[in-house]
């Protein structure tokens, strides 16, 4: 869209007008006026995030727990050996690697087929965005309750409805393996979070020129070439955009870990570990190792999905 | 051509059909069980709909003075959080749609990161600097961070509408001799009303959902919020969860979010979409 550089462009455009002088004292102005008007937002944001991360930093470094404060020793990078060499905590890391990249595929398809749908119909458009915001808007713990009780042996719907699939009984316990309770949490992350990758590619897929697809329509592409060779390769920056937010967030997973299984059948994240870590064992020193290997790797992963899909986030999110 | 277009309808209408099933069963599912009577979940009642509809779950819920106040924290919690994160996002996008100032690719970048960031990273620090600060167990205490993650969203959304705004008209009223502060107050503000209201939206949203901090950073009903209210609910038999009663609470939750929806939904979608649809 031509918007991209629209505020550089104005800009551009506006400056050479004034005298020479003029501008620099305007400039300067302007300077101070943009600094003093992002200044609290920025505070803000980094008061909460930036200081605390420093201070993980500082209490990883320390054997600190909550229960015997007076018991706080340096340990230098003890925590983070304990940590590393913990078989749990590959285990988490393993689940939560897993959830992400089922649960951002699944999205990634089933979201596509919603905001082509929703690009096509001509009917209902109201309704069919009102019921799609529902899950969007849905609170996260809701919706885990919602599909922890469908799954339910004793009262839920699943196992009824769906007893002529030839892997699915009447008693199946969906809560009682690992399997099925990995199933049943990445189910219900799935339902709640597609409506958001839709409408990042509904966005995207306005943007595919109407011409293109039709003159491919005419030199006798099929619908499937059409996809692949019009569709896809013109909303590239918006399905880049849906997954790395997409993948960000399923990677911090928590909340329906927490209401489902609270982490039984080995289905902890590396979120749910460090939350179990801090404030139910009070481990403050270990804790903290855990949540800088977490800030770690979100950074890391953000970083290889930026390098690896090549998102232009400035030119995505509309930033020169 | 004719059958090619057929298709497509079939296709669309399923594809509809398969929407509406998708975003709405599991409410009307909850819904349906918040009418089932404790005595029928107990007994264990896998059919969809309740055998005989009950209000017993709304009455014991409203009775509930933990979950009152629960209620009367998300709202105050979220409200407040989206009050103030709104004002200083104007602020922040104005000076990112509208001027030219040295660091703005900071302070975007900044945005990026903390949308990006870990908030259970946060906890056991935070955990510690709000016993200390005394924050620990206050609206406060949620409603600072909340602010935090919310500014980034909040951000863009406001710059990307900032930047569809007819700017021709703060140049005249600057050209009349306003300020750049006035022309700002004055002339911009009740133009970009909309796409404040959406950032409040999205922002709101956020605060009335979280779930992590209020469940770390509170201990008792003087700052917890419903979603981590609802964890704490706990029936006469500790194997057996209250359906009921969780599922009325989850439908009273997402009443305020069922109505949003359907007064502004197609501002939400704007939102959502606009810092999206660049590039």
């Amino acid at each position: 869209m031509s918007t991209v550089s629209t505020p550089k462009a104005a800009k551009a455009s506006e400056t050479p007008k004034a005298p020479k002088k003029h501008v620099t004292d305007r400039a300067r102005a302007e300077n101070r006026l943009g600094r003093r008007l992002v200044a609290p937002a920025v505070v803000v944001m980094l008061a909460v995030t930036a200081w605390p991360m420093i201070q993980a930093l500082y209490l990883s470094l320390f054997r600190y727990r909550l229960t015997s404060p007076d018991d706080k020793e340096f340990v230098g990078l003890g925590n983070y050996g304990t940590v590393l060499t913990d078989s749990l905590f590959w285990q988490d890391t393993v689940n939560t690697v897993l959830i992400m990249l089922v649960t951002v595929s699944v999205e990634l398809v089933i979201g596509f087929a919603f905001a082509m749908v929703m690009h096509r119909i001509v009917f209902a458009r109201g309704i069919v965005r009102t019921s799609i915001l529902i899950p969007y808007g849905i609170v996260t713990v809701v919706a885990a309750y919602a599909w922890q009780f469908a799954f339910s042996l004793s009262n839920g719907w699943v196992n009824s409805w769906f007893a002529w699939l030839p892997w699915l009984q009447q008693d199946t316990n969906w809560f009682g393996s690992h399997w099925p309770a990995m199933f049943a949490i990445m189910f219900s992350e799935i339902w709640k979070t597609t409506p958001f990758m839709a409408l990042l590619l509904l966005a995207g897929l306005a943007q595919v020129s109407e011409d293109m697809l039709e003159a491919a329509q005419v030199d006798g592409a099929t619908w499937w070439q059409r996809l692949y060779k019009v569709i896809l390769p013109n909303m590239r920056a918006a399905i880049m955009v849906a997954v790395l937010f997409r993948a960000l967030d399923a990677f911090r997973i928590f909340d329906s870990i927490y209401v489902m299984t609270r982490g039984a059948q080995d289905t902890e994240s590396s979120s749910f570990l460090t939350y179990r870590q801090v404030i139910e064992q009070m481990q403050l020193g270990l804790g903290s190792a855990l949540s800088v290997l977490l800030f770690i790797s979100v950074l890391l992963l953000a970083f290889l999905i930026v390098r690896l899909f090549k998102v232009d986030l400035a030119s995505a999110r509309g930033e020169g | 051509m004719a059958n090619n277009e057929t298709r497509t309808k079939i296709g669309t209408w399923a594809g509809f059909l398969f929407i509406l099933v998708w975003c709405l069963l599991p409410v009307v599912w909850i819904i349906s069980l918040s009418f089932k009577g404790p005595t029928e979940t107990a007994a264990g009642s896998p059919q969809f709909l309740p055998k005989e509809p009950t209000l017993q779950n709304y009455t014991d819920i409203f009775n509930n003075s933990d979950f009152r106040d629960s209620l009367v924290n998300s709202f105050g919690i979220a409200a407040i959080s989206t009050f103030l994160s709104v004002i200083l996002a104007t602020l922040a996008a104005y000076a990112i749609a509208r001027l030219e100032f040295k660091g703005k690719k900071l302070v975007l970048s900044i945005a990026l990161a903390i949308a990006m960031f870990p908030v259970v990273a946060l906890v056991g620090p935070l955990f510690d600097l709000w016993r200390t600060l005394g924050l620990f167990n206050t609206w406060p205490g949620l409603i600072i961070p909340y602010m935090s993650f919310t500014l980034p969203l909040a951000i863009w959304t406001l710059s990307a509408f900032f930047r569809e705004i007819p700017w021709e008209m703060e140049q005249a009223a600057q050209v009349d001799g306003a300020t750049s502060w006035q022309a700002f107050r004055k002339v911009i503000v009740p133009l970009a009303a909309p796409g404040v209201f959406t950032a409040a939206i999205l922002t709101f949203f956020f605060a009335w959902n979280e779930f992590v901090l209020a469940l770390s950073l509170t201990s008792t009903t003087a700052s917890r919020t419903v979603p981590a209210q609802l964890s704490y609910f706990v029936g006469p038999d500790p194997f057996n969860p209250p359906y009921g009663q969780l599922a009325t609470a989850s439908v009273v939750v997402t009443v305020p979010i069922i109505i949003i929806v359907l007064l502004f939904q197609r501002k939400i979608v704007a939102g959502l979409t606009s810092g999206a649809v660049k590039g």
